[in-house]
C-alpha cells in the first residue's frame, strides 16, 4: 500500500518546524505505524535525509514513550490503542496521513516528534506515591482490600503517562493523568494517611506547570491508550473540594 | 583477577543474617557525605536509588529515557514469585530455592537464590505498602496464580501488567526522593563509559541525549542496573532501546562478565511476519496456565484449527511431560516449539508457529472467567494480529527474551571492580542457565530494596577514598576517547542503516547461538562476526551531529558495542560443552534429546575478563558448589 | 508550599485555603459550577413564573408584584445573583486564558473523538448569554431599551416587546445559545464538583437534559406565542 504523509519537521526547541510531505511506498498492512516511520526512515537515510525523530521504545503499548497525533488524533483512529500499536490494516491505499508531536506549552518539543513529558514526573513528585521505608512495611495481607476497590484503583493505575490525554484536550489538560493517580493512591487503605496533602499538593503542581483545565470535554478518555475513565476527573475534583475545606 | 564470591560461612538460612550482622555501617551523619551513582531506573535501579536515599545517601541516578517510568521492567506482564504460602499448597522458602536451583539447571549460586527466597515475601508486603494494586480475591487477600517450571500457586500479579505496577511503585518512591532532593535525576542521559581510578570504580561519562554534551560524574559508588542484551538479537522481546552499553564498557574497565551465552527464549510470542518486523511480542506465560498448546498431527496441515479434530491434534507438551505438562520451564518448552516446527508440524504462514489454545478453558471456566484473567493479553494479541483467541487459537513461537548472563558480581552484588555493583538483569547472579517466571522482577526488587543498601554501606564504611575531581587526567582522557569514538562514527557516512547491520546480527546469532547452539555454527558465527563488524565500522551511516538530539547515533553506538557482545557469547557458548538450561549444544543431549549436563567439567560460573583491545578474553572459572539442592538431571516428566 | 501552610495559625489557614482554593484551576472550576447551579436554579425559577404570562395578564402582573413586596429580599437575591454571574464570568475568562496560553500552537489538523458541540462552544454561548442578560436586565427590568415600558405592568411590557420581531429574534438565538450551553454546563457542573458515580451516570446526564429543554422550551415559547399572536 502506499501513503502520502504530512510530518511535522523541527531541528530542535528554537528552529522553525514545518510539515513536510513524504511518501510512504510499499507498505505492508500488517506493519505497526512505527514500522511504517522506521521504513520511511530507512529510505531517508539512504537519500542522506536525517531520519524522522520519534520516542518509542516497549512498542507494546505499555511504556508510553510513544504518541503522536494522527491526521489529528492523539494516537491515532484506533480506540485504546498507542500508536506503537496501531496497524497499517487500519489506513488504506492512498491515504494522506498527517503526523503532529503532542502541542502543549508544558511540553516543550526537542525534535520533530519528540517532545519533554517531564512536567508529568513532577506532578508525581508533589505526592503521587504513598510514604514507605524500603524495609518498614507490615505483612502484606494483614490489610485487607475489598477486590472491587482493588480492582477500581488498577483501573486508574494503569496511566502510561503517554499524555495523550494533554495533547488532545482542547484545553491542554492533564487533569486526567493527575486524577488518576490521585485516584489509584487515593482508593487504597495505604494511600489514606497522606490522602489531603496528596490531592492539594499534585493539584497545586499540575497548575504551577501550566496545563490547561479540564471543561469535560472528555477527548482525553476517548483517545485514552488504557481507556483511563473521566470518572477519575471527577473524584479528583469531589477530593479537591472536599480535602480544603476539611483537615484530617 | 581475583574471584572470591564472598559467601559468608554457616548454614544457607543464616547466612544473609550473619553477613549484614557483619557488615560495618556507615553512620547516619556520615550518609550524605557519599556520593553513590546508579545507572537505571528500571525495578533494580529505582528501587536501589529511592532505597539508598531513604537512608541518607546522596544519590545520582541516570536514564536514557525520558522518565525513569520508561524503563524496560514496565513491559513485564505475567508476575512476581514469593514464597508466601497463601495457597497453602506446600510453597516455602526452601521450596522456591530449590525449584529456582533446579529451574536454573544447576548453574546458579547456591547461597545467592536462597537469600532471593528469603527475602522474596518482603517484596510483596513493600510493593503493596507502596499501593501496588495487585489482584485480590473476593475476601479482599491477595490471590495467586502459577507459572512455568513450579507446582505451586506463588506469582502475586496486576492484571497483565505487574512490571508496570512494580516499576511504578519504585519509581514513585524514586519520585518522593527526588522531591526531597536526596536523589538528583538524569533523563535522556545515556552513560557511555566508567571511571576507574585507582582500581576502583569512581563514576561515570554520559552523553545527553538532548544536547550531546559529554560529562563526568564522580562518585564513591557506582551502580549498573541498566537491563538485559537480549537485543543483540535484533528481534527480541526486550523493548527497542534496551542494549549492553553500560555493563560492555565496565566489561572493557575491567569487570568480569559472566556466563554471556546464557540467553532465554521464551516460548509464547506472536510469530514474525515480514523482514519490517521490529519487535517481537511476548505473551505472558500465564497463558500456559488455561491455553492447551498443540500442533496438528499432519505435517504441513493448512486446514484452519477448527477442521482439525480432536484426534487429529497432538498435544505435544502433555504428551511429552505429563507431570508438568503445558506448564514445563521455558527453556524445555521453546524447544519443543522449535522441534516440532522444524519437523514441518509448525502452522501458520511460515510454519513457525504452534497453537495455544483456550476453547477447553473457554468451555469449562467460562468466557468470563478467561476474560478477567487474559482479557488485555487477548486484547493485544487481536490488535497485532488481527485474529480474535477467544474464537481462533493463538499462534505462538519462540523468541529472545531475557539474557541470564551479566557483569559477574559477589554475594555482595559487587563485581570485579570495587565499588561497582551491578543490580537486576544486568548481572548474572542468580537464575543460571534459565530463568523462571515471574522470578527477574522479584529478583530486580530484591538486590534493589533489599540487598544493596546492606551491602554498599560495608564498602564505604570499609574503604578510604581519595577526593576526585573532574579535572584529573583519567576523566579528561575518557573524555577525549568518547569524543573520538563518536567522531569515528558519525564520519563514517557509508551505505548502510545501523538497522540493517544490526538485522543481520540478529539474525547471524538467532541462527547460530539461539535455541540450539553447535560447535560447527559457533565457529563459523565466530569467524563472521569480527567481518560484520568491520563491515560496520566501514559502511554504517549516521547522519546528524553530536551537538543535537540524535537518535541514529545512539542506536550506531548501542550496535557497535552488540557488534563486540556477540562474539564473546559465541565464545562462551563454544567453550561450554554441555548443554544446560537454555544453553542447548546439540552434541550434548540424552537419548530423549532433553539438555545433557556435565557437572563433573562444567560445574561453574564462567566469569570473561577483558584481554585487550584486539586480545582473547581470558576466561576464569567459578566453582559451582551444591550442597542443599542436590545434583540431579531436571525431569518435567 | 502547603507543608508550610500547615504551620500557619488556624484563622489564616482558613483564609489562605480559600484562596489557595480560587487560585487553583480546580477549585476555581468549582466555582463556576456553584454559580452556574445557582444559575439554573433562578433559571428554573424564572421560567416557571414566566409561564404566568399564557394564564393573563392579571396573574403574572400579581407574580410580579409578589417579587417586590420584600425589598430586602429581593435585593438579596439579585446580590446573589450578580456575584454568581460576576464570579461565574470572571472564572470563566480566567480558566479559559490559561488553557489558551497552555496550547501557544495550534494543530494543523485536529478531530473531534468524543466532544460535542455544546462543549467546544462554551466560550462563545457562555457570552452570548452574557450579553443576552445585559440587554434583557435593560429591557424588561429597568425598560432602558424598551419603547413601550410602564413600570410594574409585566404582561404589557413582555407582549409590547416582543412584537418587535428583532428583539424576538434576539431572544430566540439568546436561547438557543442557552441550550448549548446548558446541554453541556447542566450536566459538567456535576463532574466540577466531584459527583460522577457509575451509577448514577445516566440519570445525571437525563436530569441534565430535561432540565435544558424544559427551560429553554418554556422561555422561548413566550415570545414564539407572541409574534404568532397567541399571546396579545
Ligand atoms: C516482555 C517481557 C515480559 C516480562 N515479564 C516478566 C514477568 O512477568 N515476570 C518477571 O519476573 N520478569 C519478566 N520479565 C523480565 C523482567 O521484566 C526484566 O528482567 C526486568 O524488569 C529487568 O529490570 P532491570 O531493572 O534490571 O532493567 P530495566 O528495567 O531494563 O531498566 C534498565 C534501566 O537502565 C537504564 N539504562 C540502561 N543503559 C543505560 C545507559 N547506558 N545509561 C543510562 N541509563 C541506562 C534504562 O534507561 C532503564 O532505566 C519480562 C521481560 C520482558 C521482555
Ligand atoms: C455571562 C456570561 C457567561 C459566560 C461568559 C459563561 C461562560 C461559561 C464557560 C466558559 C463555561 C465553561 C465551563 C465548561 O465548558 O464546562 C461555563 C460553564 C457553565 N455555565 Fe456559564 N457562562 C455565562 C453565563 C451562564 C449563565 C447565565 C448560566 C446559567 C444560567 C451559566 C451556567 C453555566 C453552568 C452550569 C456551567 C457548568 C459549570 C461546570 O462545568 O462546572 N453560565 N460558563
Ligand atoms: C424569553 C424569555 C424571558 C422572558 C419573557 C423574561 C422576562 C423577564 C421579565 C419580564 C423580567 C422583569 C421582571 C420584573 O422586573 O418584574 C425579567 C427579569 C430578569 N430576567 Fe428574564 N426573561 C426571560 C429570559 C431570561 C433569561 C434566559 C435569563 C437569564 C439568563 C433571564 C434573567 C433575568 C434576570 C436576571 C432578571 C432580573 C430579575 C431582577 O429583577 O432581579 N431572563 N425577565
Ligand atoms: S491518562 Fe491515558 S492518555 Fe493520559 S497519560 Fe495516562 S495513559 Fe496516557
Ligand atoms: S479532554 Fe480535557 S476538558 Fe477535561 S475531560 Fe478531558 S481533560
Ligand atoms: S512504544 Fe511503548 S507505549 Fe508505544
Amino acid at each position: 500500500m502506499n501513503l502520502t504523509l504530512h510530518i511535522w519537521r523541527q531541528e530542535n526547541a528554537r528552529a522553525k518546524g514545518n510539515m513536510v510531505r513524504y511518501e510512504a511506498t510499499d507498505i505492508n498492512p500488517d506493519m505497526s505505524f512505527l514500522e511504517m516511520l522506521d521504513v520511511v526512515n530507512w529510505s531517508l537515510n539512504e537519500k542522506g535525509e536525517e531520519p524522522i525523530a520519534f520516542d518509542h521504545d516497549c512498542r507494546e503499548g505499555i511504556c508510553g514513550s510513544c504518541g503522536m497525533m494522527i491526521n489529528g488524533v492523539a494516537h491515532g483512529p484506533e480506540k485504546a490503542t498507542a500508536a506503537c500499536q496501531l496497524h497499517m490494516r487500519h489506513f488504506k491505499e492512498g491515504d494522506t496521513i498527517t503526523i503532529e508531536p503532542w502541542r502543549s506549552k508544558v511540553f516543550p518539543l526537542i525534535k520533530d516528534l519528540v517532545v519533554d513529558r517531564s512536567a508529568f514526573d513532577r506532578i508525581i513528585e508533589a505526592g503521587g506515591y504513598i510514604s514507605v521505608r524500603s524495609g518498614a512495611a507490615p505483612e502484606a495481607n494483614s490489610v485487607l482490600i475489598p477486590k472491587q476497590n482493588a480492582d477500581l484503583a488498577m483501573d486508574a493505575a494503569a496511566c502510561i503517562g503517554c499524555g495523550a490525554c494533554v495533547a488532545a484536550c482542547p484545553n491542554g489538560s492533564a487533569s486526567l493523568f493527575t486524577g488518576a493517580k490521585i485516584a489509584h493512591l487515593n482508593l487504597l487503605p495505604q494511600g489514606q494517611p497522606e490522602r489531603r496533602s496528596r490531592v492539594l499538593r499534585m493539584v497545586e503542581a499540575m497548575d504551577h506547570e501550566g496545563f490547561g483545565n479540564c471543561t469535560m470535554h472528555r477527548e482525553c478518555e476517548a483517545v485514552c491508550p488504557k481507556e483511563i475513565s473521566v470518572h477519575f476527573i471527577a473524584r479528583m475534583n469531589r477530593e479537591y473540594l472536599v480535602r480544603s475545606f476539611t483537615s484530617d | 583477577m581475583e574471584f572470591n564470591a564472598n559467601v559468608p560461612s554457616g548454614p544457607i538460612e543464616s547466612k544473609w543474617d550473619l553477613q549484614r550482622l557483619q557488615n560495618k555501617l556507615v553512620s547516619p551523619a556520615n550518609k550524605h557525605k557519599h556520593n553513590i551513582i546508579v545507572v537505571g531506573s528500571g525495578l533494580a535501579g529505582a528501587s536501589a536509588a529511592a532505597s539508598l536515599a531513604e537512608l541518607g545517601y546522596h544519590v545520582q541516578c541516570f536514564c536514557y529515557h525520558d522518565s525513569p517510568r520508561r524503563a524496560h521492567s514496565i513491559a513485564a506482564q505475567g508476575g512476581i514469585n514469593a514464597a508466601k504460602n497463601y495457597r497453602n499448597d506446600g510453597d516455602s522458602i526452601q521450596r522456591l530455592f530449590y525449584d529456582t536451583v533446579k529451574g536454573g539447571d544447576f548453574r546458579s549460586r547456591e547461597a545467592n537464590v536462597y537469600r532471593l527466597a528469603q527475602i522474596s515475601g518482603n517484596i510483596i508486603d513493600q510493593c503493596v505498602a507502596q499501593g501496588v494494586p495487585f489482584a485480590r480475591e473476593y475476601g479482599g487477600l491477595l490471590d495467586n496464580r502459577s507459572f512455568g517450571g513450579a507446582q505451586v500457586s506463588r506469582t502475586f500479579y496486576a492484571r497483565g501488567q505487574t512490571g508496570q505496577q512494580l516499576l511504578l511503585g519504585a519509581y514513585q518512591a524514586l519520585e518522593r526522593q527526588i522531591d526531597a532532593r536526596q536523589v538528583e535525576m538524569f533523563l535522556r542521559t545515556e552513560m557511555l563509559d566508567l571511571l576507574v581510578i585507582g582500581g576502583r570504580a569512581r563514576g561515570i561519562v554520559t552523553r545527553n541525549l538532548i544536547t550531546g554534551s559529554i560529562d563526568t560524574f564522580v562518585a564513591d559508588a557506582v551502580i549498573l542496573a541498566t537491563g538485559g542484551y537480549g537485543n543483540v538479537f535484533y528481534l527480541s522481546t526486550n523493548a527497542k532501546h534496551c542494549n549492553a552499553t553500560a555493563i560492555w564498557r565496565a566489561y572493557k574497565r575491567g569487570a568480569a562478565f559472566a556466563n554471556p551465552c546464557f540467553t532465554q527464549i521464551h516460548p509464547t510470542c506472536i510469530p514474525v511476519t515480514g523482514h519490517y518486523q521490529s519487535k517481537l511480542t511476548l505473551m505472558s506465560e500465564s497463558l500456559r496456565n488455561d491455553g492447551r498448546i498443540w500442533v496438528p498431527k499432519e505435517k504441513r496441515d493448512k486446514r484452519p484449527p477448527n477442521k482439525i479434530a480432536e484426534p487429529e491434534r497432538d498435544y505435544f507438551l502433555e504428551r511429552r511431560y505429563p507431570s508438568y505438562g503445558n506448564l514445563v520451564p521455558r527453556d524445555v518448552a521453546s524447544r519443543a516449539v522449535k522441534e516440532v516446527c522444524d519437523a514441518g508440524f509448525g502452522v501458520g504462514e511460515t510454519g513457525f508457529g504452534v497453537y495455544l489454545d483456550f476453547t477447553d478453558a473457554i468451555k469449562n471456566l467460562g468466557v468470563e472467567v478467561i476474560r478477567e484473567r487474559y482479557g488485555n493479553l487477548f486484547e493485544m494479541y487481536e490488535r497485532i494480529t488481527d485474529e480474535n483467541p477467544y474464537e481462533v487459537p493463538m499462534r505462538i513461537y519462540p523468541a529472545v527474551h531475557y539474557t541470564m548472563g551479566g557483569l559477574w558480581v559477589d554475594y555482595n552484588l559487587m563485581s570485579t571492580i570495587p565499588g561497582l555493583f551491578v543490580l537486576g538483569e544486568a548481572n548474572f547472579s542468580d537464575h543460571g542457565a534459565n530463568r523462571l517466571g515471574a522470578s527477574a522482577l522479584m529478583q530486580g526488587l530484591a538486590d534493589g530494596y533489599f540487598i544493596i543498601p546492606y551491602t554498599i554501606g560495608d564498602y564505604l564504611a570499609k574503604t578510604t577514598l581519595d577526593q576526585v575531581s573532574d579535572d584529573h587526567p583519567a576523566v579528561r582522557e575518557i573524555e577525549n576517547e568518547i569524543h573520538a569514538r563518536l567522531t569515528n562514527l558519525l564520519g563514517v557516512r557509508g551505505k548502510r542503516t545501523v538497522d540493517s547491520l544490526h538485522y543481520e546480527l540478529g539474525k547471524l546469532m538467532w541462527n547460530q547461538c539461539g535455541m540450539v547452539r553447535n560447535e560447527k555454527g559457533l565457529r563459523e558465527a565466530l569467524l563472521k562476526i569480527p567481518e560484520l563488524r568491520e563491515e560496520f565500522w566501514q559502511s554504517v551511516n549516521v547522519l546528524g551531529g553530536n551537538d543535537e538530539f540524535n537518535q541514529a547515533l545512539e542506536k550506531a553506538g548501542r550496535v557497535a558495542d552488540f557488534m563486540e557482545l556477540a562474539e564473546l557469547m559465541c565464545l562462551d557458548a563454544l567453550e561450554r560443552r554441555e548443554s544446560c538450561g537454555c544453553h542447548f549444544r546439540e552434541e550434548f543431549q540424552t537419548p530423549e534429546g532433553e539438555a545433557l549436563r556435565d557437572d563433573e567439567h562444567f560445574c561453574y560460573v564462567s566469569a570473561w575478563e577483558f584481554g585487550g583491545a584486539g586480545q582473547q578474553p581470558v576466561l576464569h572459572r567459578e566453582p559451582l558448589n551444591f550442597e542443599y539442592v542436590p545434583l540431579t538431571q531436571r525431569s518435567y516428566k | 508550599m502547603l507543608s508550610s501552610e500547615e504551620d500557619l495559625p488556624r484563622s489564616n489557614r482558613r483564609t489562605s485555603m480559600v484562596v489557595a482554593f480560587w487560585n487553583s484551576t480546580v477549585g476555581k472550576k468549582v466555582v463556576m459550577a456553584v454559580t452556574g447551579a445557582v444559575g439554573v436554579g433562578y433559571l428554573i425559577t424564572h421560567m416557571s413564573g414566566n409561564l404566568l404570562v399564557f394564564k393573563g395578564p392579571a396573574e403574572i402582573d400579581a407574580y410580579g408584584a409578589l417579587l417586590k413586596t420584600n425589598l430586602l429580599l429581593l435585593w438579596a437575591v439579585r446580590a446573589l445573583l450578580l456575584a454568581a454571574v460576576l464570579l461565574h464570568i470572571v472564572a470563566a475568562y480566567q480558566l479559559a486564558r490559561i488553557s489558551q496560553k497552555s496550547r501557544p500552537i495550534a494543530y494543523k489538523r485536529w478531530r473531534a473523538v468524543a466532544s460535542d458541540l455544546a462543549s467546544r462552544t462554551m466560550r462563545w454561548t457562555g457570552p452570548i448569554v452574557g450579553i443576552f442578560i445585559v440587554y434583557h436586565l435593560l429591557h424588561f427590568t429597568t425598560g432602558t431599551v424598551h419603547p413601550n415600558f410602564h413600570e410594574g405592568q409585566v404582561y404589557h411590557n413582555v407582549t409590547t416587546g416582543f412584537r418587535v420581531w428583532y428583539v424576538s429574534a434576539f431572544y430566540i438565538v439568546a436561547m438557543l445559545a442557552l441550550v448549548l450551553h446548558l446541554y453541556h454546563g447542566a450536566w459538567s457542573m456535576f463532574q466540577s464538583v466531584g459527583l460522577n458515580h457509575p451509577k448514577y451516570n445516566l440519570l445525571i446526564r437525563t436530569v441534565a437534559t430535561i432540565i435544558t429543554v424544559v427551560v429553554v422550551l418554556g422561555f422561548i415559547s413566550i415570545p414564539i406565542a407572541v409574534l404568532l399572536g397567541l399571546v396579545s
